[in-house]
């Protein structure tokens, strides 16, 4: 019958379609998750590429390991799932070791750390407690520790989640928020100090509590995949014992912000 | 001065701008696989055929593009890694965005077009295939010869519109990351706070993508009407 | 499949359900109502009348709804004017710029269903109308917007199942409307499947409710069209 051969025929089609794309795959290479919209950390050029503290040391530690990396560009919410699924081998996104994400994938040692704090207008008085911010709008990015910890703990506020960090700024900027919940770093270079941030200021106190803000960003991996952590953590020591990521730091900020210690509200000129 | 107006960003969207276009076109040829097999399963003997192409359309009509997209993008993966190793297929198999994006378009656009072609399909009469058998053309030559290229001018209208709803639905894969020219723009508006100069300058690239899209289109259809009486 | 996360997440997917049938209710109710007047312009002979309407309808089913929304969401507050102005507390809402945009948008495709459907009534009925004596405006609101509206009738059911689906962009500006509530589901429990298949078959019982209520709308507005045996 000439429609079953059709169907044949076009099922056949597909495969020819689909095939290439799936046994292009070198297995060989580390596929890196990156974020691309969390400056100073992970951004992209105007040229298209992938740049920030997040991207070169990803590349630092890639040429300690003597490996090839591959950088996936995807959302922050589909890190985990992306790194469970096999998508991507290791997360290098900024993202807070903790015990929440422990059960479900592994960390290597820190690679930074900074605090978290509340982003509002400058003249907005507003009182950064869970009473205070009773019935506000806080902005937070889908998925991060800072979510989580507003979820928890603003129960009586408006939490509004967003995919990209960049649009809770754009979303500060128009008025659409009352504060937003965001890392010292992102904020103060990636908002405060750009001419959009000029009429906000932090509010209220520093977080740093380790169940919500962990114990500093790290590496995310496969439990299954120790080695690459063990590998990971190798490259991690010597590239802050050969000078490599003071070199890196340097670029974008100006103390120490491997946070040993923790930055408090007097070392942060702002 | 439009390269002023978008402060460098003008190359990085046009980039943008041709990976929408070919997000569109390959999802366009999976989607015509996909009507084609779904039109001809509708209209195979076979009830179970039948069958399955109902729910195919049917299911996928009642879903919005949006979800099925996040289902594949997040959830594809997750299935992908779990069957091919039962094949015996070891290797790692990426549902990157690009893929995600044209396998969901594609499907769900195969469902719309499967209509369409049905349609056309069905406006020819039976008796021309006859005709054809009764002068001796096996039923592949008579469904090459007779039905095939009366339908593609049915099919044209059809055709057309899905088309252009698809090409407006390639603005979703920037949902899942896959850097299109709407994502460009975001990226833009997120670096210079200028939302609005980039998203106008990803609507008017799309209105010059439909507007060429209606030219050729219609000078398609002129071409495939040739020896059609048109009552005026 | 995992149930248990799958039922603990319903509440969140009933409210969101409702927030879903209220932006398609309302963009919906916003469109036509204003797509009724327009149509009858974008039908008229003059140019005049037709062009403006002309442009509105092109530039909005000629771009990506995602496009027209973020337009209006983020884009419209990159005008300090805009921002100081007494329309700001409206546009400043997600609620408000997803229902603006959708009825923009279904406004406009509604549009050119009706003109169509104007454009294509029986030239009997408008002499019949013209030889009773009615003046044009009469023979608009009596003739000629019964006929085509009831014409109208199937492609606009296409079109409300396209706006059901098109309310989905809504959980792109932070609302929590179905397509919101499975994105919410899959963060918190990384379930991709349960999420989205769940949101899916609601999606789906909405999509065959409305089919049914149009099949039944049809059947009593489209009597006198269907053939006679």
């Amino acid at each position: 019958m000439i429609f079953s051969k059709l169907v044949t025929a076009t099922l056949a089609a597909l495969i020819v379609i689909v095939s290439p794309v799936i046994a292009a795959q070198e297995a060989k290479k580390i596929r890196i998750g990156v974020e691309g919209a969390y400056p100073p950390f992970s951004q992209i050029d105007t040229d298209g590429k992938l740049k920030g503290f997040d991207i070169d040391i990803a590349n630092a530690l890639c040429g300690e390991m003597k490996v090839e990396c591959v950088m996936v560009q995807q959302e922050f919410d589909a890190m985990i799932p992306g790194l469970l699924s096999r998508k991507i081998d290791a997360v290098i996104a900024s993202m807070t070791i903790t015990e929440e994400r422990k059960r479900s994938v592994d960390f290597s040692d820190k690679y930074y750390q900074t605090p978290a704090r509340f982003v509002a207008k400058a003249n907005s008085k507003l009182d950064a407690s869970a009473a205070g911010l009773k019935g506000k709008r806080i902005g937070v990015q889908r998925t991060t520790i800072h979510d989580r910890f507003a979820t928890s703990t603003f129960t009586q506020s408006e939490i509004v989640r967003y995919t990209k960090q960049d649009e809770v700024f754009l979303d500060m900027t128009s008025g659409r928020l009352d504060g937003a919940l965001v890392d010292l770093m992102a904020a103060d270079i990636g908002f405060l100090k750009t001419p959009a941030g000029k009429d906000f200021a932090f509010l209220g106190p520093i977080y740093s509590d380790p169940k919500f803000f962990g114990i500093g960003a790290g590496i995310a991996v496969r439990k299954a995949d120790s080695a690459l952590r063990d590998r990971l953590n190798t490259a991690i020591k010597s590239i802050r014992a050969n000078g490599t990521y003071k070199k890196i730091q340097d670029k974008y900020f100006d103390f120490d912000v491997y946070g040993d210690p923790m930055p408090t509200a007097a070392t942060i000129k702002k | 001065m439009l390269h002023g107006l978008l402060q460098g960003f003008l190359p990085s969207i046009l980039e943008g701008a041709a990976i929408t276009l070919a997000v569109a076109v390959s999802s366009l040829v999976i989607a015509l696989a996909f009507g084609l097999a779904g039109a001809s399963a509708k209209l195979s003997k076979s009830r179970w055929l039948v069958m399955l192409a109902t729910v195919y359309t049917t299911v996928i009509r009642g879903v919005p593009d949006l979800v099925l997209m996040l289902l594949i993008y997040y959830g594809g993966q997750t299935l992908v890694n779990t069957i091919a190793p039962k094949f015996g297929y070891e290797d790692f198999i990426d549902v990157n965005p690009f893929i995600a994006g044209v396998i969901t378009i594609g499907f769900i656009f195969g469902a719309y077009l499967t209509e369409t072609f049905r349609g056309a399909i069905l406006a020819i009469p039976a008796g021309q295939r006859e005709a054809g058998i009764a002068y001796g053309m096996s039923k592949a030559q008579a469904f090459r010869r007779i039905v095939l290229p009366q339908m593609v001018r049915l099919a044209i209208p059809g055709f057309s519109n899905n088309w252009l709803v698809l090409v407006k639905a390639t603005a979703l894969v920037s949902v899942i990351g896959l850097s299109d020219m709407m994502q460009r723009a975001g990226l833009a508006a997120g670096a210079t706070r200028e939302p609005f100069t980039f998203y106008a300058a990803v609507a008017v690239l799309y209105l010059i993508i439909t507007t060429v899209s209606i030219i050729l289109l219609k000078a398609l259809e002129k071409r495939y009407s040739l020896g059609v009486k048109v009552a005026s | 499949m995992n149930f248990a996360a799958i039922i603990e997440s319903l509440p969140l997917y009933f409210s969101s359900l409702l927030v879903t049938i209220k932006l398609l209710a309302f963009a919906l109710a916003m469109g036509l109502a204003f797509a009724i007047p327009l149509a009858v312009l974008r039908a008229s002979r003059s140019k005049w009348l037709s062009r403006p309407v002309w442009c509105f309808t092109y530039f909005f089913c000629g771009t990506p709804m995602l496009v027209q929304l973020f337009l209006i969401y983020y884009g419209l507050a990159q005008f300090v004017w805009v921002r100081e102005s007494f329309i700001w507390p409206w546009f400043s809402s997600a609620w408000f710029c997803a229902v603006f945009t959708f009825a923009l948008n279904t406004c406009a495709y509604t549009t050119e269903i009706i003109a169509g459907a104007i454009r294509s009534t029986n030239a009997g009925e408008i002499e019949a109308a013209k030889s009773m004596g009615m003046s044009r405006s009469v023979m608009i609101r009596r003739i000629l917007l019964p006929s085509a509206l009831r014409r109208s009738l199937p492609a606009y059911s296409n079109e409300v199942i396209f706006m059901l689906h098109g309310t989905s962009l809504a959980s792109i500006v932070t609302l929590m409307d179905l397509t919101g509530a499975a994105r919410e589901m899959n963060s918190t429990f990384y379930l991709p499947f349960e999420a989205f298949l769940t949101a899916g078959a609601f999606y789906l019982v909405l999509t065959f409710v409305l089919v049914g209520l149009f099949h039944l709308a049809e059947k009593r507005f489209l009597v006198h069209l269907r053939p006679r045996t």
